[in-house]
């Protein structure tokens, strides 16, 4: 046999290998017959085939005649909305609530203790529900719409706000801006005989403004048109119930994680501040936190990906996800069950991997500065 | 050594096959169903029926199983079993229900289900028998002051994903010019919350169902049921391909439920009726002079069973769907106008 241990570890690794994908071609094989036996083909050929039904809200355009692989881009891109929506949301609140927790004011400390108990500790589905019928409760009927001023309308139906027509050359003005939007930060950085341009960048977010509001031809308002609000953009209340669902229960949470990381930072580091005269302000912002930050990052990724996951939860609330929308009616519509699922799959796995690539590139980015 | 055991292996294997030819050639006159086999063994029926729905299958306060599809069950466990409490419901999605059926944790599927071409052929199912002729309806509040289908234009309609429901509702708008919107929900639950709420205007779904919703509104004297059925909904029972007796003995189990109202069986005079008939129809429908049971894979007594214990299906219909207000129509018996009809019993 072979005598060298190193070599044996190494023969041992690749037979492991070979076996667990001599299982993985089991199963698949085993798949295809089962699938055959009930007469079903397993093949994405579906994808080009027309869907024929209508879905309630999207960000891109949308027509029956579309296909089954736009379904997939509709649906993908409202879980990356609200993901999106809840990622920033659950980091701010949670941000508050943990800064909350550490308070020398009993009240704002036990309320902040109460948030985090009452909603780390019931199911999440279940508040999203509450969330969902609590706003369709307290919302009027489209005709008893509430006016806010600026054009906006708020009934039961969702939040409806004045929608920009661009004109026919909108378009290039509208990428154009998102450039010079996406330039900014690294004009700020820019040096300029060897000093930062700093804040003289923030005169391109203006310019953006200028010729977005420059390739605008008219602003659509909504109002009513028989049963419903005509004209402007519809932000409709399963979008919101899921994102409240989603945003609060992570950020119980993250409240958590800044806590204890917060608390992780050595006391000697507040007491150093103090001694040089920093107010608590100060001591928060430019000492306490930014050490905190880099501990809280490898935590607050697990939470990030759990709440991307979670959005799926939204099929309860009838928002069209892409777990509803594509594993639910295109599932049904197509009769292709093993093909939606691995799809459905195949996108959360990529999705949480770019995620988790990112921060963990994030994390080494912070992670440098020197303790 | 190798040989020797090779050998043993082929003699053995020579015996077990001649066994199990003449075992195969004793049994060609008995019905041969892979399903029907198992439910014996294990004695009990495996039911896939609708999560909660009044009418179909929904279960009542003391968490008893009740409705139509549930019936359906009751008859096919007495008279596979003896025993129509000898079931285990399991309550499916309109999203897993065929899968469930295809990968054989149930042995039949009675779930208000349209009986559709793909699912015929691409999903690979047998229909079994059509027991509720509807068509997919819109119940709608009445103050709205709508009174026809075609007006709902700009509406927005509650509706339950993974149906047939989605398309029907498309095309409608489609032939008619017409945009309705739609809200898919999962589940009826939250789908009911919001139409209750007024986040729709209406809730949509078949004839029966649709009036299951609206026996389930805190007021439903507040709700229309629109006149318009917009698409054919026949729904009816699945089985898997490839177990055509099973098939067949589902099938008449639905006769025998039809048969029964056809020939004024009840569950009531049902032991009257076989103790004092004369009537050669009817005393070949209770098993007194006939082998039709015999012939199903199942006892001859088997559709006394069903009457005495599940009662007929004119019965049933009354039971279930009397408390929604739902007529009858299209489910009357063929010689009362409707479509319901049972094959001659010869």
């Amino acid at each position: 046999m072979v005598r060298r241990p190193s070599r044996r570890a190494y023969i041992g690794q690749w037979v492991f290998l070979a076996v667990v994908i001599a299982i993985g071609g089991l199963m698949i094989s085993e798949l295809g017959t089962n699938l055959a036996r009930r007469n079903l083909h397993f093949g994405f050929g579906f994808l080009v085939n027309q869907a024929g039904f209508d879905i309630p809200f999207r960000l891109i355009s949308w027509s029956i005649f579309d296909s089954y692989g736009r379904v997939l881009l509709v649906s993908l891109l409202n879980t990356v909305l609200v993901s999106a929506m809840g990622v920033v949301a659950a980091t701010l609140l949670g941000l508050l609530v943990g800064i909350m927790r550490l308070s020398v004011n009993w009240l704002v400390r036990n309320i902040a203790l109460a948030f985090i108990e009452f909603v780390r500790n019931t199911p999440q589905l279940v508040q999203i529900i509450f969330w969902y019928l609590a706003v369709l409760q307290t919302l009027p009927s489209p005709r008893q719409s509430i006016v806010i001023p600026g054009g906006l309308l708020l009934n039961i139906r969702g939040l409806y706000v004045p929608d920009a027509i661009m004109r026919a050359d909108g378009a290039l003005l509208t990428w154009l801006a998102c450039f010079v939007l996406a330039a900014t930060p690294f004009v700020w950085h820019l040096p300029i005989y060897g000093r930062r341009l700093g804040a003289k960048a923030l005169a391109l977010p203006l310019i953006a403004a200028a010729m977005l509001s420059a390739g605008i031809e008219r602003v659509e308002f909504p109002a009513l048109t028989g049963f419903n609000i005509t004209g402007g953009t519809q932000v409709p209340p399963e979008l919101v119930a899921l994102w409240a669902g989603l945003s609060i229960y992570a950020a119980a949470f993250i409240a958590e994680i800044v806590r204890s990381s917060i608390q992780a930072v050595p006391q000697g580091q507040s007491e150093a501040a103090r001694s040089l005269g920093l107010r608590s302000g100060q001591l928060l912002f430019l000492i306490v936190l930014p050490q905190a930050l880099r501990m809280m990052v490898p935590q607050l990724t697990s939470q990030y990906l759990n709440l991307i996951k979670s959005s799926t939860l939204g099929a309860a609330v009838a928002y069209p996800e892409i777990f509803q929308l594509f594993a639910g009616t295109v599932m049904n519509q197509a009769n292709k069950e093993v093909e939606t699922i691995i799809i459905v799959m195949a996108v959360f796995l990529t999705i949480n991997l770019l995620f988790s690539a990112f921060m963990n590139w994030y994390n080494r980015h912070v992670a440098l500065v020197e303790r | 050594m190798l040989r020797q055991i090779l050998k043993l292996t082929t003699c053995c294997a020579m015996v077990a096959g001649m066994v199990g030819f003449a075992g195969a050639s004793r049994a060609q006159n008995e019905v041969k169903s892979a399903t029907l086999d198992a439910v014996k063994k294990r004695g009990q029926l495996v039911c896939g029926v609708d999560t909660g729905i009044p009418g179909f299958a929904f279960q009542d306060a003391s968490g008893k199983w009740q409705g139509l599809d549930i019936a359906y069950c009751r008859a096919i466990a007495t008279a596979v079993l003896g025993d129509a409490d000898k079931v285990k419901y399991v309550g499916t999605t309109s999203k897993v229900r065929f899968s469930v059926l295809q990968s054989g944790e149930i042995d039949v599927l009675i779930r208000d289900s349209t009986h559709t071409l793909t699912r015929n052929t691409e999903l690979g199912l047998a229909h079994g028998a059509i027991n509720f002729f509807t068509g997919e309806a819109f119940m709608v509040k009445k103050s709205l002051g709508v009174a026809h289908a075609k007006e709902l234009n700009g509406a927005t309609i509650c509706v339950l994903t993974g149906t047939t429901l989605e398309l029907n509702i498309a095309d409608f708008g489609r032939a008619n010019n017409i945009k309705i919107n739609t809200l898919l929900f999962e589940k009826p639950e939250e789908a009911f919350a919001a139409a209750e709420a007024g986040r729709c205007d209406g809730y949509t779904d078949d004839g029966g169902s649709v009036a299951a919703a609206r026996s389930t509104m805190k007021n439903p004297k507040d709700w229309i049921i629109l006149p318009e059925a917009i698409s054919r909904e026949f729904l009816g029972s699945y089985t898997r391909q490839g177990d055509e007796r099973w098939n067949i003995l589902v099938r008449w189990v639905h006769y025998a439920m039809l048969e029964g109202e056809v020939l004024g069986i009840t569950k009531a005079n049902v032991d009257k009726i076989k103790a004092e008939t004369k009537d050669p129809e009817t005393r070949g429908f209770l098993g007194l002079e006939s082998n039709f049971g015999k012939f199903l894979g199942v006892d001859n007594d088997w559709a006394y069973r069903i009457i005495k214990q599940v009662g007929n299906y004119g019965e049933n219909y009354e039971i279930y769907f009397g408390p929604l207000e739902l007529p009858r129509g299209w489910n009357n018996l063929y010689n009362n106008g409707g479509l319901q009809y049972p094959l001659p019993w010869r």
